[in-house]
């Protein structure tokens, strides 16, 4: 389903080119759960974000569902993303000043739907994550473990084939670790969604099916 | 999509409740003055009261002797309005009033400033005051040089207070008493050519310099009135040419400029014979305007980049769950209109208490300024485009952002 290739990632600055990722290449099969593991500065949010689209490798090639991302506009790329990915990041970036439910409501709003569809989606996607008696809190009035699963709603929202999570149990206590990982677990499991999670937890990662460890930039196993 | 837009417009500017002030207070702060200058000049040049002959008559205000390294520049005198003005074939009717001149009067041992000015008996045909009581004093009176006045209803309040009518009392001023025949409505002061406390026959007036000043300028200025509006243009020439073939008196001068224009062109008329004084009046003002209007755009734009930036985290998110480029540019402009509306909504408000103040004040005679609900339009028309104007750069910026950028900012 993913397929990276030779993929490369230079940060330059006037003076100094780091090499970031090195000749990284990659399959992830329809409805596998991976892990990356490795030391910090090692390149794994890197790499994740490139899977993401967020950001674009030096050099190599992407292609997600056979399609080559290189050449996507703008335009095209935010669509790709609205449809077939979800995110999940470690200091969750939910909209403080949005309640959970608009939250959740997010990936929807760039997709043609009514107001009352985004609605139901929302709300569906935060009983899935155990909080439909949150929905009129603010996310300042939420647990980090509560923030974290509305982070997992408003990713899996859109039903997105794909879900990126970049150290989704890094800020939560082991407990809580637990429950969120869990929710991933299940989300796999029972939906075939595909989820490739970046994490420092070898406990985590030894629930995945497959474990990815990166080093200096490549990959070591 | 609107609705969320608009819940988010509101929680930022609930949330930098400084800046939000700034914003608000550099647009309803500009949008108000725009509003009490233009609700200014809406009353001095559009309001006709009582010159509603304003599109058949034209107005002669300023008589200029140049030579060479002498210049002298003035209203005209009677003699010259009368027996020059007063030869042409087009104007139905000349109105030839006085500037007006300040006393003082004494009422049981109060003290009033009072302004008085001549006219010509035409002068009641061609303006139309709104009598309150009485009526003007017409031909044979002011031949006579009877000793009559038309008071205006602020003079009449002031000098005789609260009393139903006052037709065959006397007034005082400048030592002479005068019987008043007529009450009328008042005429702000910046309307200077029919603008009075006290209006008396010229005839009475004590210098008696109408009969007597046989040179071109004076203390009068000159209304023509033509037959038609279609006459008005053939009026404008035969001045032009009568005052082209005006006999050079005086040795020192060797060219005569006065011209009769239309109302607009004779108030802002400046004297300068190179530039005409509505151009400069124009310019001026557009100027003005930009650079009241540019100064709270920057102020706006810079507010809005520090604003946006701060929303980084924000548009990273945004940006990860497919919003691109081009709909972020559209959501903050959309909020910023949201945030100049309601500093327009708020400049409304301003302006009108502003007005109000001003009226209540009565800082200029007699002008009661009103709200222009063209000006009031264009005012929010304005707002939307300072909205545009303001959000646009710092929102195009913003969509330029890398998203993994965004996303560190936090």
């Amino acid at each position: 389903m993913i397929h990276l290739q030779n993929i490369e990632k230079v940060y330059r600055t006037d003076t100094v080119e780091t090499l970031a990722l090195n000749k990284i290449s990659l399959d992830v099969a329809k409805g596998e759960f991976l892990s990356i593991m490795g030391p910090s500065g090692c390149g794994k949010s890197t790499l994740l974000n490139i899977i993401g689209l967020l950001d674009e490798p030096s050099k190599g090639e992407i292609r997600i569902d056979d399609q080559k991302t290189a050449n996507l506009s703008d335009k095209q790329l935010a669509q790709f993303r609205n449809k077939k990915l979800g995110f999940i990041f470690q200091s969750y970036h939910l909209i403080n000043d949005l309640q959970v439910l608009d939250n959740v409501e997010l990936p929807l709003l760039y997709r043609s739907t009514t107001a009352k569809e985004r609605k139901q989606l929302a709300t569906e996607a935060l009983a899935k994550v155990g909080l439909s008696n949150r929905v009129k809190h603010f996310p300042t009035q939420l647990s980090g473990g509560q923030k974290q699963r509305v982070a997992i709603a408003r990713a899996i929202v859109g039903r997105p084939e794909i879900i990126l999570a970049d150290e989704p149990t890094g800020n939560l206590d082991s407990a809580m670790g637990n429950e969120i990982m869990d929710i991933l677990i299940q989300l796999n499991k029972n939906e075939g969604t595909t989820i490739i999670m970046v994490t420092h937890d070898e406990n985590m990662a030894q629930k995945t099916h497959r474990l990815v460890r990166l080093f200096d930039g490549s990959q070591v196993q | 999509m609107l609705k969320n837009y608009l819940k988010i417009a509101i929680a930022v500017l609930r949330r930098r409740k400084f800046f939000t002030f700034i914003s608000l207070f550099g647009i309803s702060f500009t949008l108000s003055i725009l509003m009490v200058l233009t609700a200014f000049i809406d009353k001095v040049v559009g309001d006709n009261y009582p010159d509603k002959k304003r599109d058949r008559s034209l107005y002669i205000s300023r008589l200029s002797e140049v030579g060479k390294g002498n210049m002298s520049s003035g209203l005209m005198s009677y003699y010259f309005l009368s027996h020059y003005a007063g030869s042409l074939k087009t104007p139905v009717k000349m109105a030839i009033t006085s500037g007006f001149r300040g006393t003082n009067t004494y009422v049981n041992n109060k003290k009033i400033a009072v302004n008085y000015k001549y006219t010509n008996a035409s002068y009641w045909d061609i303006l139309e005051y709104n009598f309150l009581e009485g009526k003007a004093f017409n031909k044979q009176q002011v031949d006579n040089a009877d000793k009559v006045a038309v008071i205006s209803k602020d003079m009449k309040n002031e000098y005789f207070g609260d009393v139903s009518s006052v037709i065959g009392q006397y007034i005082e001023a400048d030592n002479v008493k005068y019987r008043v025949i007529g009450v009328v409505e008042n005429v702000p002061i910046t309307s200077y050519m029919t603008y009075s406390d006290i209006y008396l026959p010229y005839t009475v007036a004590k210098d008696g310099g109408y009969k007597t000043n046989k040179s071109y300028q004076g203390g009068y200025y000159g209304i023509l009135l033509a037959n038609s509006t279609s006459d008005v243009d053939k009026m404008h020439n035969e001045y032009e040419q009568m005052v082209q073939r005006l006999p050079i008196t005086d040795k020192n001068y060797d060219h005569i400029f006065s011209h009769a224009d239309t109302y607009i062109k004779s108030y802002v008329d400046t004297g300068n014979e190179d530039q005409s004084g509505t151009f400069i009046v124009v310019t001026a003002i557009s100027i003005f305007v930009i650079i009241l209007m540019i100064l709270p755009t920057l102020n706006l734009v810079n507010i809005n980049i520090t604003r946006i930036m701060e929303r980084s985290s924000e548009i990273g998110v945004r940006k990860a769950f497919g919003a691109s480029s081009r709909t972020l540019v559209y959501q903050f402009i959309v909020e910023n209109i949201i945030l100049t509306l309601l500093g327009g909504v708020i400049g409304g408000i301003l302006s009108v208490i502003a007005l109000r103040v001003i009226n209540s004040a009565n800082l200029i005679a007699n002008l009661e300024l009103t709200i222009n609900f063209t000006v009031l339009f264009i005012g929010l028309l304005v707002c939307l485009i300072f909205g545009l104007l303001s959000g646009v750069y710092p929102a195009w910026r913003m969509s330029k952002l890398n998203v993994v950028t965004a996303l560190k900012a936090q």
